[in-house]
């Protein structure tokens, strides 16, 4: 079995970066790393080849100026190989055109069984792109997936609900969207480390997947940011140490708003 | 000038129509002449809706045992092919809100603004209020191009009030072969079960997060939330790590909580999870760590160890 893994390269969540009072776009500097959120699609897609006793993991990823960091960590954890699109035209992409993109490097790398993205990017968190792509491919789709399991061409998901979760069954191929925190992603090891640095890594520009420079990017991008707004402050409060009658201060601040 | 017709995906759960359906339906008559609204299941939403101001429920058939996203997305987009949508289109943040909207985008080869707490006429269009930075930061997005608007909404952006109207009229949506974007079916719903108030209805929230050290010690959250008769909530990081069902999560990823008070309890405060609780109206925070982001937006915050403090608490309020 084939699984196709889209995987986010973005800047370290501890450092968020700012926007660019120009061009209103966030502004990132330093390494781009793997999105925690997709590395649980990888995880599953590793344990997935492995239950089917076949195949192989491919990574997708759209990134600025050939990042590949995230990548190869993927790549360490047991991903067979990757294809990389970066290009200058697509600077200022919407989901929309990040999806197009995607989706037709998913097609680059042949008929794939199964695609796997996360619910949301962890910095743009736009949650579209999986349920875009899908249509872009024509396939059915399984969002919020708590486990998959595959058995011959049907999959097997549980599909987070509002109230529980919904089982459902999609024929393959299909994209599939993965909830973060459903499985332990494995730790690179140094062997897989050092093995990834010489993976194969297909690194493409728009046009060799078939597109116009005008059709993406800014250019492409289908909304605008028209203002920045410093959004509204809550005052501050009160704020006490514990002297061992913290409590005291709960159960007096809840009368006073009269909720006991 | 002001927009013609929105139209909004309304959902319903156990056949009642949603709280977010309602407040959708509620902004969107401030901002059209008129409303109308998209459902699978019209027959148990055409008075709720109509009552909010929906003048009309389009029908969507054949999603029986079958996920939503592919049948409302497709029939949308025919209606507005044969030059009978709307301008704009309201959908709800939620799982099968964000199913229509990544489909419906492709179908119309438009834009989503996504995330959205606002929506606003900016010059005769509607644009989008998102928060970015945790919500620090606003920024207003409009469309660029002439397709029909498609906003992802946040639950609990606005209050839902009633226009006085009559029950929706209903209509029916044809729906155009999906193919094999159709093909995914339900085979089984499962339902954790709940006592208490749910998250989304409750006036007071108790949440508890990695500070409480471990899986038993949530036992204290859910005390002191019987003690209040508020719902008990969590952080991802315990959500995560298997103590408590995701259905409990507060935040991005889990569920936006308004409450009348939020009561955190060794939480620290990610801007993730502050998205999902800062509309709180009042919120109490327990942290040892004086540091900690989430005394940014406590109007009470007790530096101290939640195993000291929560015990008190529940037993000064059991002998209240
Ligand atoms: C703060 C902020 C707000 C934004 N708001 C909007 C908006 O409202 N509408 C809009 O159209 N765009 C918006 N964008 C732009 C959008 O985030 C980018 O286009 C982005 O490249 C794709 O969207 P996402 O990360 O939000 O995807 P999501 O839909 O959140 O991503 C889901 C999954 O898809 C896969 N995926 C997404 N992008 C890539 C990639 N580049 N490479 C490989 N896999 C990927 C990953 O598995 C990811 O976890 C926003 C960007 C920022 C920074
Ligand atoms: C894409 C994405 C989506 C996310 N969505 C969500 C979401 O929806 N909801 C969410 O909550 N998170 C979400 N997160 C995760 C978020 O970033 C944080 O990791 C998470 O909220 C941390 O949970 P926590 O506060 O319980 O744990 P920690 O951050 O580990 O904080 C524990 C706190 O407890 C305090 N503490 C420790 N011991 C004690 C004690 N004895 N007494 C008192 N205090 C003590 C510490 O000082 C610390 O502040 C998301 C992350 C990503 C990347």
């Amino acid at each position: 079995m084939n699984v196709v893994v889209c995987v986010k390269q973005i800047p370290d969540p501890a450092d968020p970066g700012a926007l660019d009072p120009e061009t209103k776009t966030l502004v990132r500097t330093g390494k781009l790393i793997l999105d925690e959120a997709d590395s649980y699609g990888v995880e599953m897609a590793l344990q997935l080849v492995d239950a089917a006793g076949g195949g192989e993991v491919t990574l997708v990823s759209m990134a600025p100026n050939e990042e590949q960091g995230g990548l190869r960590t993927a790549l360490a954890m047991g991903a067979a190989k990757a294809v990389l699109v970066s290009d200058d035209a697509l600077k200022g992409s919407d989901a929309l055109t990040t999806a197009k993109v995607l989706a037709k490097a998913i097609a680059r790398t042949g008929e794939p069984d199964l695609v796997l993205t996360a619910t949301e990017s962890s910095d743009g968190y736009t949650g579209t792109v999986p349920e875009q792509i899908a249509e872009l491919l024509s396939l059915p789709s399984v969002t919020f997936a708590k486990s998959i399991a595959v058995e011959g061409s049907t999959a097997n998901v549980q599909r987070q609900t509002e109230a529980g979760y919904d089982d459902v069954q999609v024929p393959l191929p299909a994209v599939v969207s993965v909830t973060a925190g459903v499985v332990e992603p494995r730790y690179p090891s140094f062997k897989g480390i050092m093995a990834a640095k010489s993976k194969p890594l297909d690194a493409v520009t728009v046009a060799d997947l078939g597109f116009d420079s005008a059709q993406v990017g800014w250019n492409g991008a289908g909304q605008e940011i028209i203002e920045v707004s410093e959004a509204e402050a809550r005052e501050a409060g009160t704020i006490v140490e514990d002297d061992g009658e913290g409590f005291q201060k709960v159960v007096d601040y809840l009368a006073e708003l009269k909720v006991i | 000038m002001s927009v013609g017709s929105i139209w909004v995906f309304v959902e319903a759960s156990d056949g009642t129509i949603t709280n977010t359906s309602l407040e959708l339906l509620t902004k969107a008559r401030d901002l059209a002449d008129t409303v109308e609204a998209v459902s699978v299941s019209a027959s148990d939403v055409a008075a709720a809706a109509g009552a909010h101001g929906a003048t009309t429920v389009h029908q969507v058939d054949g999603t029986d045992g079958k996920l939503v996203g592919p049948a409302v997305a497709s029939a949308i987009a025919d209606a507005v092919a044969a030059g009978g949508g709307p301008d704009a289109i309201l959908i709800a943040t939620s799982y099968d809100g964000r199913d229509v909207a990544g489909r419906l985008s492709v179908k119309l080869d438009a834009s989503v603004i996504t995330n959205v707490v606002d929506v606003v006429e900016v010059d005769g269009a509607l644009a989008g209020i998102v928060p970015i930075f945790g919500g620090s930061t606003n920024v207003t997005t409009k469309f660029t191009n002439d397709k029909p608007d498609i906003f992802l909404i946040r639950p609990k952006s606005f209050a839902a009030e009633e226009s006085g109207g009559g029950p929706a009229a209903v209509a029916s949506l044809a729906v155009p072969d999906l193919g094999a974007t159709g093909s995914a079916v339900v085979t089984n719903r499962f339902v954790e079960e709940q006592t208490g108030p749910s998250l989304d209805d409750a006036d007071i929230v108790v949440s508890g997060g990695r500070g409480l050290g471990e899986s038993a010690n949530y036992d204290l959250v859910e005390q002191l939330a019987k003690q209040l008769g508020a719902a008990p909530g969590a952080s991802r990081a315990i959500v995560d790590a298997g103590w408590v069902p995701y259905s409990y999560q507060v935040g991005q990823t889990g569920k936006v909580v308004k409450p009348n008070v939020y009561i955190a309890a060794g939480i620290s405060g990610a801007t993730q999870h502050l998205v999902g609780m800062k509309g709180s109206k009042t919120i109490i925070a327990i942290n040892k760590d004086p540091e900690a982001p989430i005394f940014s937006v406590a109007d009470l915050g007790i530096v101290g160890d939640v195993h000291k403090v929560l015990p008190k608490l529940i037993e000064a309020l059991q002998n209240r």
